[in-house]
């Protein structure tokens, strides 16, 4: 009697996981996990790519640009996507990655329609962000507190602005909010705030966006690093990419991805970088 | 024909001639026609019996392994912080200073350990008046047509998924508490309001349970005493469904003490101890669900957050403990 049971007990226990197993062995099954900026984009890749290569499994999936990154590092997934560089994280090694930047993506201060200021030096936008500047009416706006709308520690978009505006130094503490849409949502609503979200978000009428040094924060001036507030979105393999994770990210490089979807996502083709950057923010230009 | 079997014959001719349950046909059965090999067998219903065992004992395996491991992963990872990071655990609890990725001086939890204590208390101390008042509502003045309306609504509250509250709080309750009481409108008291819908169909129907579990007799004998309605309430009926009561606030302390995701839309989300109820806070859980998907495994920034989903276990633990503790004494 126990014989029969603990062998029925096995044959589930065994069968169980192996078929789950089987469900998800296929050839080229490519799972890409990590940066939510960058999901959007690869998604719509894979799709397109699915349709030409009907072998092809992709999966994308969010997570953050953390987990994107230790995931890909323990060999759990394929490619891990980041809106970081794999140097600027503890606990990463970045010998044992490949990197792959694959867009670039613009970074804008906003603030509240009624603080009357449409311009920041980078020095005072860093004085409002350690909590020197209090006040609009010290930068030349309406006399309002300023509540500062910080992005989460950790995260992409925190990371590049803390590093190119503060210059590494710490932000007051203050409300952190996780999501581009959310940001949007909290600055157009209440008075006296500031943050900064990725520029495919900032095509809003309900919140200012605030310009540095008289730069204007579009596209266009990206490239030859005029606006320096951007940052990579990369694409992680450990050591050297399998056959099929190769041609995919060949595939996201290729100029039919760069020309028409990386620019519809709201992003920047790599392409058209005049200049580069390094882990360590040194900008040098690209060939001549 | 063995000893063994002449034994069972013996037994089967003794059963025959004692038959007293007569739609039994065993008398159909010759003695010597018997399949000895069959009866010795298990039958067909002893093995659907042990397979039916076998199945519950499978799924009772696989739970305790689960539970087991969940508790041995956070466990082991929240520990971490504490024996590898070398994080020392009254800085943990007590100081406010979180900044996990500057090193291990700045792991200091309490300013959450604070605000999630206290977005609980409050929205349990909002909630139960409401919850006994329609808890009585439904048993005690009412319990036809309304009662089973109310009942209803009270489930559609349950129903609704957290992610929905969160986004009416920000976008109705959030701009509220900046108009009446200033500050950014995030902040304890905006999260408190939201958790008080949330936790009010808890506390409500498991009220309701405790009313209904007051005998009947107890309310007889006090309108006999010549008690109104409402003397029976006072001072018979919340007397006698006193433990349970205090159950029903312990689960829905225990929900509001979870919520993640509706308190994380709503509170703000800055590390700072709150100094007054409309100043933005952070929660242990609205902590973790902004932060971990930026942290990298087995760093301490990822330690910590761990050690945040253990305090939470241990809470989770402690309000599991108290129902027992109640239930035990009434």
């Amino acid at each position: 009697m126990r014989k029969e049971n603990v062998s029925k007990l096995l044959v589930v226990l065994l069968v169980v996981p192996l078929f789950l197993v089987g469900c998800g062995q296929s050839k080229e099954k490519i799972t890409i996990v990590g940066s939510s900026a960058l999901q959007p984009l690869i998604e719509q890749a894979g799709n397109d790519y699915h349709l030409a290569h009907l072998d092809s499994n992709i999966v994308v999936q969010g997570g953050g640009s953390g987990t994107g990154l230790s995931q890909v590092q323990a060999g759990a997934v394929q490619v891990g996507t980041s809106d970081v560089f794999a140097e600027t994280q503890k606990g990463i090694d970045e010998k044992k990655l490949q990197d792959y930047p694959v867009a670039i993506v613009g970074i804008v201060p906003i603030a509240n329609k009624g603080v009357g200021v449409k311009n920041l030096s980078k020095k005072q936008l860093a004085a409002i962000f350690t909590g020197k500047i209090t006040n609009w009416r010290q930068v030349g706006g309406k006399n309002l507190p300023i509540i500062v709308i910080n992005r989460s520690r950790g995260s992409g978009t925190r990371t590049t602005f803390e590093d190119l505006i503060l210059n590494g130094k710490d932000a007051v503490n203050s409300q952190e909010q996780d999501s581009n849409g959310t940001v949007k949502k909290i600055v157009n609503s209440t008075p006296g705030t500031i943050s900064y979200i990725s520029f495919p978000y900032a095509n809003d009428e309900n919140i200012q966006k605030i310009s540095i040094d008289h730069v204007q924060p579009i596209n266009k001036n990206i490239p030859t690093n005029k606006w320096s507030l951007w940052s990579y979105e990369h694409m992680y393999t450990k050591g050297k990419p399998n056959k099929a994770t190769a041609k995919f990210i060949n595939y996201v490089l290729s100029k039919k991805v760069q020309r028409d979807l990386v620019p519809k996502i709201g992003y920047l083709s790599i392409h058209e970088m005049k200049v580069s950057r390094d882990s360590e923010n040194k900008v040098t230009k690209i060939g001549n | 024909m063995s000893k063994k079997e002449q034994d069972l014959q013996e037994v089967v001719e003794q059963a025959i001639a004692q038959q007293k349950v007569p739609h039994v046909k065993i008398k159909g059965i010759d003695p010597h026609s018997i399949d000895i090999a069959r009866l010795t067998k298990p039958s067909k219903e002893t093995r659907q019996e042990r397979w039916g065992k076998g199945l519950t004992a499978l799924a009772i395996l696989l739970i305790g392994i689960l539970i087991v491991s969940i508790i041995g992963f956070v466990g082991s990872h929240g520990l971490a912080t504490f024996f590898t990071d070398k994080v020392n655990i009254f800085h943990f609890l007590f100081s406010t200073d979180w900044n996990p990725s500057a090193g291990p001086n700045h792991v200091g939890a309490a300013a959450m350990i604070v605000t999630s204590f206290a977005v609980t208390l409050l929205a349990a101390l909002i909630a139960t008046p409401f919850a006994i008042a329609v808890a009585l509502f439904m048993t005690e003045y009412e319990s036809g047509k309304k009662a089973n309306l109310l009942q209803s609504v009270m489930e559609l509250l349950v129903g609704i998924p957290s992610v929905v509250y969160g986004f009416l709080g920000l976008t109705v309750v959030v701009p509220a508490v900046r108009t009446v009481f200033g500050g950014t409108g995030f902040g304890i008291l905006t999260a408190t309001l939201i958790l008080f819908v949330m936790v009010l169909p808890t506390i409500t129907s498991l009220t309701v349970d405790a009313f209904k579990a007051v005998p009947k007799e107890l309310r007889k004998s006090s309108a006999a005493l010549g008690a109104t309605q409402w003397q029976t309430i006072y001072h018979v009926v919340l007397r006698a469904a006193r433990a349970r009561i205090m159950t029903a606030i312990i689960f829905g302390m225990a929900r509001a003490f979870g919520e993640a995701l509706a308190v994380q839309m709503a509170i703000g989300n800055a590390v700072l101890m709150p100094y007054n109820l409309v100043s933005p806070a952070a929660t242990l859980t609205s902590q973790l669900t902004s932060q971990m998907g930026n942290t990298v495994m087995g760093t301490l920034p990822n330690n910590a957050l761990w050690s945040l989903a253990l305090l939470l276990l241990i809470m989770s633990l402690v309000f599991n403990f108290l129902v027992h503790l109640i239930g035990k004494k009434s």
